[in-house]
């Protein structure tokens, strides 16, 4: 809506060609000046201005819906009303249905605590044909880290789904819809997405997987501006990507030890609080995108390993409170140990521990 | 006062300039025709640049009226009888309504903001069922806009927290009236969705436009009490490299947001994100947006962690003093933290 031409929004024929004549074609264009620049650039008076910025804005401003036509688009128009259940049960619960479409998912965690393991099982899970609960389609999995096994998938489906992958034929088929891509440097993952777009606009594509988003783009070190901005592309073309083909994004992340002593705080807590602060976590472990990613994921599950245990936590979720479960990795891939979660209150949610990881 | 701070269209300006009307008391006594032939321009045009400068030049002047001393002003008597009558919107978290002095203001412009995860989105959810609370549970019985750059709206859990609204009012309702017949709440976990206008904002050109057009969508959509932008920071974020112009645009924003606060009586919510800033040797974490950002809102609160809760700080408010409150974001919405204390609290 933002490239939206002035001359086509039907303003009075004499303010659009003064619009045209300084070289404001889009409502990006105008909607970039205020007002009194506009007046000034232009050469008319301000209530011509005003009267003309609030029709550019009307007609380019996208329509409403209410939450109610929402909902109910979603439980009629898609399948499963818009989840794809990981048949964690547990974890379903949480998430109201199974990871939602049209946003990003996160999996954080320290290395070989199931991750990948957890997204072979969901490209499975979207393959599989709707009579059996999946999606019944195509997968596209960047794979930055080398680490796709298709032996390891094959060996997930047979034990997890001895009934389908029984059938003469089914796991070639299965497998076959999962498309595995495998960039090696920042530029050739930058040329995946744009491809799979246009992919995503012409096939039957059901899920999106990357594993992981920080191989590659975090792969340069440093600190602020010359991260983030290749990283901000790469965030909003992904968000958008999942939002307008409305498919569900699963993303890994990896961790770094943190080098402070202290998480970040605002400048109005106090210091002394700082000191009291628990620091009974073994190791001191952070996603390894920062701020800016964390805020735009929609979800977040973090992964992590204490005491002997491996546990799953929603750490970040705008459906559900943070809850944890605990889980195992087994021949038929992850799964979960009891499907009712422990409540968390404090910050322990957002904690990755990395103890004791075989 | 100059004729070069009139709001007219540049060449207007040179012409009056050149024909030597320099001040705007040299034109108040003068007639559009005269006007027009002294500048060479249309009798009309010359009718709208008089009819500027008399507005311009009137606010100078002090014309004694029964009602105030200077036009469009309101004594602070009046304002406080008015902040008074103003109602508020319950957070449900009894503590933060209590260091907040009963809610959310309407009237202001509320800054939210926090790191990833802390539960802002819940607590714009949770706001924008609130507002619709009927009038006889202390309520606005009001609607609610909700603007979302990120696509972090989820419906489902709206669709939990309303429910969970209408439990509260039904326990709050057979507390109050023990011993009368309970009486049936006859509202629907629906009629909650349906009050909600929900936009979904993909670039900072939609987020100007949406702002632009809500003077009108509000006036064309009457009882919105609760204006929501989840999060104001996402695209300005992103897509920026001239910052003077993104400040320009952001405080552009700022001054319209405050507008329809003002105009219509509602409160504005504005969710904000984190990022980290270098002083005093060390890495702090503040709201993003930058310093000429953090004067735009009336108020602000801050929401962290801290122990092993969560709790909200008041950051800045010209009214109510700095202070934090625990709360917790619980499979209802958001609530006390003390779990013997879950009902809403109801003013």
């Amino acid at each position: 809506m933002a490239n939206k031409l002035i001359s086509e929004m039907g303003l009075p024929k004499s303010i659009a060609n003064i619009f045209a004549a300084r070289n404001i074609h889009t409502a990006k264009d105008a909607l970039s000046l205020t007002e009194f620049e506009l007046t000034e650039l232009l050469d008319v008076g301000l209530a011509e201005v005003t009267t003309a910025v609030s029709s550019i804005s009307e007609i380019s401003c996208p329509p409403y819906q209410t939450a109610l036509s929402l909902l109910e688009q979603r439980m009629h128009n898609e399948h499963l009303a818009g989840h794809l259940p990981t048949r964690l049960k547990g974890l379903d619960a949480a998430l109201c249905g199974g990871i939602p479409f049209g946003v990003i998912t996160e999996l954080v965690g320290p290395a070989g605590i199931g991750k990948t393991q957890f997204c072979l099982k969901l490209s499975l899970l979207a393959s599989l044909p709707s009579s059996h609960g999946g999606l019944d389609g195509h997968v596209i999995y960047v794979d930055t880290e080398s680490k796709f096994s298709s032996r390891r998938m094959i060996e997930i489906g047979v034990n997890s789904f001895p009934e389908i992958f029984q059938i003469e034929g089914m796991a070639q088929q299965m497998a076959g819809r999962i498309l595995v891509l495998q960039p090696t440097t920042p530029t050739e993952f930058s040329e995946c997405l744009q491809k799979i777009k246009d992919s995503l606009l012409q096939h039957h594509m059901k899920l999106l997987v990357i594993d992981s988003m920080a191989a590659l783009v975090s792969g340069r070190d440093g600190q602020g501006q010359c991260r983030q901005h290749p990283l901000g592309w790469h965030m909003t073309f992904i968000k958008s990507l999942a939002e307008f083909s409305r498919i569900p994004v699963v993303v890994t992340n990896q961790v770094r030890s943190h080098s402070g002593d202290d998480p970040f705080h605002y400048s109005f807590q106090d210091s002394r609080q700082n000191l009291d602060f628990p620091t009974t976590f073994d190791s001191h472990l952070v996603a390894a995108l920062g701020i800016p990613w964390a805020h735009a994921v929609s979800i977040r599950l973090v992964l992590e390993s204490k005491s002997g245990q491996r546990f799953i936590k929603l750490a970040k979720s705008s459906m559900s409170p943070p809850v944890a479960f605990t889980f195992a990795i087994s021949a038929s891939g992850i799964s979960l140990l009891h499907d009712d979660g422990i409540e968390m209150t404090g910050p322990e949610i957002n904690g990755i521990c990395g103890q004791g990881v075989i | 006062m100059e004729v070069s701070s009139l709001p007219i269209s540049a060449s207007h300006r040179a012409k009056l300039i050149s024909a030597g009307y320099i001040s705007i008391s040299s034109l108040s006594s003068i007639s559009p025709a005269h006007l027009a032939r002294d500048l060479g321009i249309s009798e009309n045009e010359a009718t709208g640049i008089l009819k500027v400068a008399s507005q311009r030049g009137g606010l100078g002047r002090t014309i004694p009226s029964h009602h105030s001393i200077v036009d469009g002003a309101q004594t602070a008597w009046d304002m406080l009888h008015e902040e008074e009558s103003c109602r508020r919107i319950t957070t449900s978290c009894a503590d933060l309504d209590d260091i907040l002095g009963g809610g959310i203001s309407c009237k202001e412009v509320t800054e939210i903001g926090g790191v990833p995860g802390i539960g802002k989105t819940q607590l714009g959810i949770q706001l924008a069922i609130n507002v619709q609370i009927p009038l006889e549970y202390g309520g606005l019985a009001g609607k609610a806009v909700y603007i979302d750059t990120e696509g972090s709206f989820m419906v489902e859990r709206v669709q939990q927290v309303a429910e969970a609204c209408i439990k509260d009012m039904q326990e709050y309702d057979s507390f109050l009236r023990k011993d009368l017949p309970a009486r049936q709440v006859d509202l629907q976990a629906n009629d909650f969705l349906a009050n909600i206008y929900y936009f979904r904002i993909c670039s900072y050109t939609e987020q100007i436009a949406v702002i632009n057009y809500l003077e009108k969508f509000i006036s064309e959509h009457k009882d919105i009490k609760v204006v929501i932008v989840d999060s104001i920071t996402f695209h300005f974020r992103q897509d920026f490299d001239d910052m003077a112009l993104r400040t320009r645009l952001l405080g552009g924003m700022a001054l319209k947001l405050m507008k329809l606060a003002k105009k219509f009586t509602l409160a504005v919510i504005l969710l904000n994100q984190v990022t980290t800033k270098y002083s005093g040797g060390s890495f702090q974490l503040t709201l993003a947006l930058g310093d000429s950002w953090s004067h735009a809102c009336t108020n602000r609160i801050i929401l962290y962690w801290n122990g092993n809760g969560r709790y909200a700080h008041i950051d800045k408010s010209p009214s109510i003093r700095s202070a934090s409150a625990p709360y917790a974001v619980t499979g209802r919405g958001i609530r006390n933290l003390a779990s013997n204390c879950k009902r809403v609290k109801l003013m």
